[in-house]
């Protein structure tokens, strides 16, 4: 072999090596846990928070409240309306639900709950869920975290503070028949994002 | 051998050779039955619902794995029944119930499965609309509805599906704003009528249609591309000719090429190089009308070709049928002849001919005939008439895709029947107020005489969401 070749030889070997090498790094990189349970919770509701804002006040208060140009409502199919801002989020956690079935590695849920919620059933159920709730309440600012079992599964679970970030959130909520409070003002703690990430033990 | 006393070592040689032979006559049978017989039912646990029964010869339909357990038969339910168990259609879908937090509430009913209310091959327990669970399901997560609804104080726990009240899947019709906002209607609405068919006007909208075979274009016979010697029937070519079809361009070859007989067709002697087939079937008539055809498979008329059965039979129905209709089958061509597909005749005649229970029997001494006869009689103004189609098969906004909607035909003629308030908003509310609606389908002998008279009880319905808004306003404005 000449000596052209053979160093052209070794530096496709080398090259391959370092190619190797630098995959199998990248490949440790994304399968090395290094990630906690409640980092994945803020930044998932980081997401999710950020998401439901930009609907609230760039769809939402926009096109309903200010330029007056179509309704929100709950009945949005039959009023033919924009999807309330909760709906919103719980059509997407309802998805979630679905998808994460089909893919139990990426499994998490969430859900929107509150203390004074206008379907009794997004009343807290859990004992975790009534004193994370209450939490949020009283602590402005805190999240929640604690571990609980369901069903024979163990989960982190993470709750955080909704807020009324707009008019409308309070008095829409005031305003509906089945509102259990009817005093609401814009800042107020209305609920919780309640997050869920299953956990070995 | 040492046989038993009072038994010969020949005789108990000769049993062994009995029970051997039974066993193997018996595993013959099985066998044949499982592999090659058409009638299965013999392995059949118990008698299936109504709404299943039509597939008794075709275990497959459901058990499509035969290790399979739950997850396999939910996903056979939800193959067929799956597009209406979402919202809107759906009010208590599968997704409300899949959060972990309702593990506890899913331990004692588990929502998520359709078996869990409704079990198969339990005949000696499914209720009306195919139900097997006890009547109080509604308890174990609505017990607290009087703190809500103050109105629902001392309600039976047995009312709540009562017709006009709640249904647990499709509740469109009857939620409190859409009660809210249909009080007061009059029993008859002024702009009574169904909304127009519109199919040949949204050609145009139909991805699916063959528009460059077959040009939107009025054709006459001289335009038929049938091979020669299959034009001989004047009849059949007038008719075609006199047909929406030749109106709108379709051509013979349009419904006559084979699509599930290629092979066939390919061996034509003749050697036409159109496939041509002398019997379209429904695959045929799905190339322009998948929508409808989709449906058609959906109901109890077209669940059995669905599942590539035989057609279903008249005379294999569980409701009343005249017996001189019994050898009918159940196809695109039952209700629309080939070439005279009259849509006049296939709302009324083509039902009243097979269906032969009291209220069909009733229809033609109805208020609802007299207006159809009216209709189509040219007295009455188009749509104003109600024939059995109006009801059963009702003209529904769908979507044809993730853009457009159409006014369709709805062929699923089961899908409204029952709980029957389903037929409210696609059928009763075109020309009636909800109230009357209501009430109207309350009354089992008024359904029975087709409606001829008024409905001798009031739902509360109406008058309890009436009372839920005043007292709301009230607290609102600080009374």
């Amino acid at each position: 072999m000449k000596t052209r070749s053979k160093i052209l030889f070794a530096s496709t070997i080398g090259s391959a090596m370092t190619l190797g090498v630098a995959a199998a790094i990248a490949n440790d990189a994304a399968d090395t846990p290094s990630i906690t349970p409640k980092t994945m919770a803020d930044a998932l509701h980081m997401v999710m928070d950020s998401d439901r804002a930009v609907y609230t006040r760039r769809i939402v208060n926009r096109l309903a409240a200010k330029e007056k140009v179509i309704t929100a409502s709950e009945h949005f199919e039959d009023e033919k309306a924009l999807v309330l801002p909760a709906q919103m989020f719980r059509f997407g956690a309802e998805m979630v639900t679905e998808r994460a079935a089909e893919n139990p590695d990426v499994n998490f849920s969430y859900s929107l709950q509150s203390l004074w919620p206008i379907n009794s059933q997004n009343a807290p159920k859990t004992d975790a869920e009534k004193e994370g709730l209450q939490f949020v309440v009283d602590n402005k600012g805190e999240n929640y975290y604690t571990t609980e079992e369901l069903g024979g599964q163990n989960y982190f679970t993470a709750i955080y503070a909704d807020t009324a970030v707009s008019p409308v959130c309070a008095s829409c909520h005031n305003d509906h028949v089945d509102s259990p409070r009817t005093d609401f003002k814009i800042g107020d703690v209305m609920g919780g994002v309640v997050i869920r990430i299953p956990i070995e033990s | 051998m040492k046989g038993l006393p009072g038994t010969s070592t020949g005789s108990i040689s000769l049993a062994w050779l009995v029970w051997l032979f039974s066993t193997c006559v018996g595993c013959a049978f099985f066998a044949h039955v499982l592999f090659k017989g058409e009638d299965k039912t013999v392995f059949m646990p118990g008698p299936l619902s109504s709404g299943h029964h039509q597939l008794a010869e075709s275990c497959d339909s459901c058990h499509t794995d035969a290790f399979g357990g739950g997850p396999v038969l939910q996903e056979s339910c939800e193959s067929c029944h799956g597009d209406v168990r979402k919202k809107p259609f759906d009010s208590h879908p599968k997704a409300k119930f899949s959060d972990p937090r309702n593990a506890d509430m899913l331990a004692d009913l588990n929502a998520t499965q359709c078996v869990t209310c409704h079990q198969e091959h339990k005949a000696e327990i499914t209720l009306v609309n195919g139900v097997t669970q006890p009547e109080d399901f509604c308890y174990q997560c609505h017990e607290s509805i009087a703190e809500d609804r103050p109105s629902h104080e001392g309600m039976g726990f047995d009312t709540c599906a009562n017709s006009g009240c709640h249904n647990f899947h499709d509740n469109r019709a009857l939620y409190t704003d859409f009660l809210v906002k249909h009080l007061d209607q009059p029993e008859v609405l002024e702009a009574a009528g169904l909304p127009e068919r519109e199919f040949a006007d949204v050609l145009d909208m139909l991805i699916e249609y063959p528009r460059e075979q077959f040009p939107v274009e009025t054709l006459s016979q001289v335009d038929a591309d049938a091979p020669e010697e299959k034009q001989q029937d004047a009849t059949v070519m007038a008719q075609w000719e006199a047909s929406g079809h030749a109106e709108q361009g379709v051509n013979c070859t349009a419904c006559h090429t084979s699509i599930a007989i290629e092979s066939k067709a390919d061996a034509d002697p003749a050697g036409n190089e159109v496939h041509w087939t002398d019997e379209p079937m429904a695959e045929n008539c799905a190339s322009c009308h998948g929508i409808e055809v989709e449906a058609f498979g959906k109901g109890k008329h077209g669940m059995r070709l669905a599942a590539g059965l035989s057609p279903m039979s008249v005379g294999a129905a569980r409701l009343p049928m005249h017996e001189d209709a019994a050898h009918q089958e159940l196809t695109c061509n039952s209700c629309h002849a080939a070439h005279d597909y009259d849509v006049v005749s296939a709302a009324v005649e083509a039902c009243v001919g097979c269906h032969a229970d009291d209220h069909t029997v009733a229809y033609r001494n109805s208020k609802h005939y007299a207006l159809w006869l009216a209709e189509t009689e040219g007295n009455g103004k188009p749509g104003t008439g109600v024939s059995c189609a109006s009801c059963h098969m009702p003209r529904v906004s769908q979507d044809v895709d993730d853009y457009n909607s159409r006014i369709v035909v709805d062929h699923n003629q089961s899908a409204n029947l029952a709980p029957n308030s389903k037929m409210i908003r696609g059928a009763c509310l075109e020309c009636h107020g909800l109230g009357f609606s209501i009430d109207a389908l309350m009354d089992d002998q008024l359904i029975v005489n087709n409606f001829q008279g008024l409905p001798a009880m009031k739902n509360d319905s109406l008058p309890m969401a009436r009372e839920l808004m005043e007292s709301h306003e009230k607290r609102k404005n600080g009374q």
